[in-house]
């Protein structure tokens, strides 16, 4: 924001000339830019990338695996890593790698299905409950922490143990339901404090229908924190499935990497044949780490103090300024056509959502 | 010629905790097209209220609002037509535009919504309405946080005054503005006052702005208008302790404090 060195024009204020200097991009291309803006930090590109080598290893699985995920090998029982068996095999010679990378697929499917599911019951409740007032928020606001409270995994364990063959999208439903509460109650705070910023009164002055209100004016700046939700709840979705699958209430139709812990503590694998049981909990490890490093990026874009202080030198130098020991920071060069230039560049954060 | 009735209007809210607090207490004023009146009081006096009330953003809890000797409808599109004669600007420019949204967004919002003009002029009267508020069309696709201050309320008011609307309140429009662009954006409303034919309520706390820039001056104190009139009378013979006490708390530029004899500071 630097508005401060033109010519004052007759009323005594700058009032375009600053405006005109640079060519802007085409509106969309910024649109595009700005709802991703969240995820243009350091932490939330290095856990996209480790969720996109996910992905990728669930979508062309058929491609990447070796074996099939139960095609048996019976020369080659428990055998330790080797040139045939990258990460060896389990008691039936199956190829511990490719059942990783097939079982990548039941958590990416259960994970995103659950995260869609909850992230919707959430923004539904959540920001009904913040847009509300009275009774009706009050009991949507009781609603939200009765879920809260209640343990998730027993109840899925109930659930699940209803059914013979739970499906997998019965699976993701129950985890949604008992997982949706947290990101309801975040967004029901955070749109409460938007209803009453003026940008939405004005919004009800000129004449806004109530739905294009919350659809147009408050959704977009509640993006941040819908996505940090998901993130969130796709995160506790992954662990809730590899916990039920390795405590064997997920039958093993549904090949997942908590599947291959079952099988790994079935057997006896623990602790001689590492090889059986280490990828699975690691790879679940590396996926909870990357969701929860886009979570930071996201957590860090909403709210600019959480930065460490080298980061936001860094961030500062990249604008070309100079962080010096005081609160304001000054450009070090001058700015162009400047007579009297210090250009005073507030350490403002961005829009908040 | 538009006229809003102001008749005896009391805004009551509930205080959880401690009571009820009369916000506005039986407070009663016309405001014409082609007027401009100034209402000026400190924080607190239930000024914005007034402001809402207008807006239909509150409901009064007795009394009545007339335009055009009609009350105002409580919902429907009944109340979408007072609204496009009757639009507010917001005291901080800061808060009152999504930052979210494009310039083009905000004005254009108010154009379509009303169907001030067709579909396919829309684009030409937002670049129109730029031009009167004096801001280059290079904003246009520009967001909120990219503009200064003194930018974003002429946003504001260009926004404001996109359904042609017959009266404005302005709810210290300036107030959270440089001292140095104040008087820019004032002079701006006065002459778009003037062009449009429009009676502007002007809510400050600021008696030296109120009286550069009105006919008449209301003063508020504790929900009640406790003085009015011609707004040279006010300022120059305020009757109303209040006001006096408004008057002597705002710095006077004539005077100056080191030197000042006895007599003035009594005085």
């Amino acid at each position: 924001m630097t508005v401060s060195n033109f010519p004052p024009t007759d009323d005594g204020e700058p009032v375009s000339d600053a405006i005109r200097t640079e060519p802007r991009r085409p509106r969309r291309m910024a649109r595009v830019g700005q709802t991703f803006a969240m995820f243009r930090n350091g932490k939330s590109i290095a856990g996209l990338i480790i969720l996109a080598v996910f992905v990728i290893a669930a979508v062309f699985a058929d491609v990447i695996a070796p074996y099939g995920a139960l095609e048996k090998d019976f020369t080659a029982l428990k055998q330790p890593p080797s040139a045939q068996h990258w990460l060896g095999t389990t008691h039936l010679g199956e190829d511990v790698f490719s059942q990783i990378i097939y079982g990548t697929r039941g958590v990416l499917v259960v994970g995103l299905v659950a995260g869609v599911l909850a992230t919707f019951v959430a923004v539904v409740v959540g920001v009904a409950a913040g847009y509300v007032r009275g009774w009706r928020s009050e009991s949507l606001s009781a609603l939200t922490n009765v879920f809260l409270v209640i343990p998730g995994l027993p109840l899925i364990i109930i659930v699940a143990s209803q059914y013979d063959n739970p499906s997998i999208v019965l699976i993701s439903a129950v985890i949604a339901i008992t997982g949706w509460a947290w990101g309801a109650r975040v967004l029901r705070a955070q749109t409460m404090s938007l209803r009453n910023r003026d940008f939405v009164l004005a919004a009800r002055a000129n004449g806004e229908k109530l739905y294009r209100i919350i659809a147009v004016e408050m959704l977009p700046n509640l993006t941040a924190i819908i996505a940090s939700s998901f993130v969130g709840t796709v995160t506790a979705a992954v662990l809730g499935l590899t916990t039920l699958a390795f405590i064997g209430v997920i039958p093993i139709t549904n090949l997942n990497w908590g599947t291959i812990l079952f099988w790994a503590q079935q057997n006896g694998a623990f602790p001689d044949f590492w090889w059986w049981y280490i990828p699975a909990g690691l790879c679940i490890a590396i996926f909870g780490m990357a969701l929860s490093l886009i979570n930071f990026g996201i957590d860090e874009y909403v709210n600019p103090r959480l930065r460490s202080a080298g980061e936001r030198a860094r961030a500062m130098r990249k604008k070309g300024m100079s962080l010096t020991s005081g609160v304001t920071a000054v450009r070090s060069e001058p700015a162009a056509k400047s007579p009297s230039s210090v250009e005073i560049e507030e350490d403002r954060e961005p829009a908040r959502p | 010629m538009t006229t809003l009735d102001f008749s005896h209007v009391s805004k009551r809210y509930h205080v959880r905790g401690s009571g009820d607090l009369l916000a506005v207490d039986d407070v009663s004023f016309s405001l014409t097209s082609g007027q401009t009146i100034a209402l000026v009081g400190q924080s607190g006096s239930g000024k914005s209220t007034i402001a809402k009330i207008l807006t239909q953003l509150e409901h009064q809890t007795s009394g009545e609002v007339l335009l055009d000797g009609e009350a105002i409808p409580r919902r429907g599109p009944a109340l979408r037509r007072y609204r496009q004669r009757v639009r507010m600007v917001f005291q901080d420019p800061f808060a009152s535009l999504n930052p979210y949204h494009t310039i083009r967004h905000h004005i254009e919002r108010p154009l379509r919504l009303d169907k001030v003009v067709p579909k396919h002029e829309v684009d030409d009267e937002v670049h129109r309405l730029l031009e009167r508020v004096r801001l280059d069309a290079a904003v246009i696709d520009r967001r909120p946080h990219e503009l200064s201050g003194g930018q974003r309320q002429r946003v504001a008011i260009a926004r404001a005054l996109a359904s042609r609307p017959e009266l404005l309140i302005a709810d210290e429009p300036v107030s959270m503005l440089d001292v140095s662009i104040r008087l820019g954006v004032l002079n701006l409303l006065a002459d778009l006052q003037r062009q449009s034919n429009l009676g502007v309520l002007y809510i400050t706390h600021d008696l030296a702005t109120a009286r550069h820039f009105s006919d008449e001056i209301m003063v508020m104190h504790r929900g009640v208008i406790v003085e009015r009139g011609p707004a040279d009378d006010v300022i120059l013979d305020p009757q109303h302790p209040y006001t006096r006490e408004l008057r002597s708390a705002s710095p006077d530029p004539d005077k100056h404090f080191a030197g000042r004899s006895g007599m003035d500071a009594r005085s």
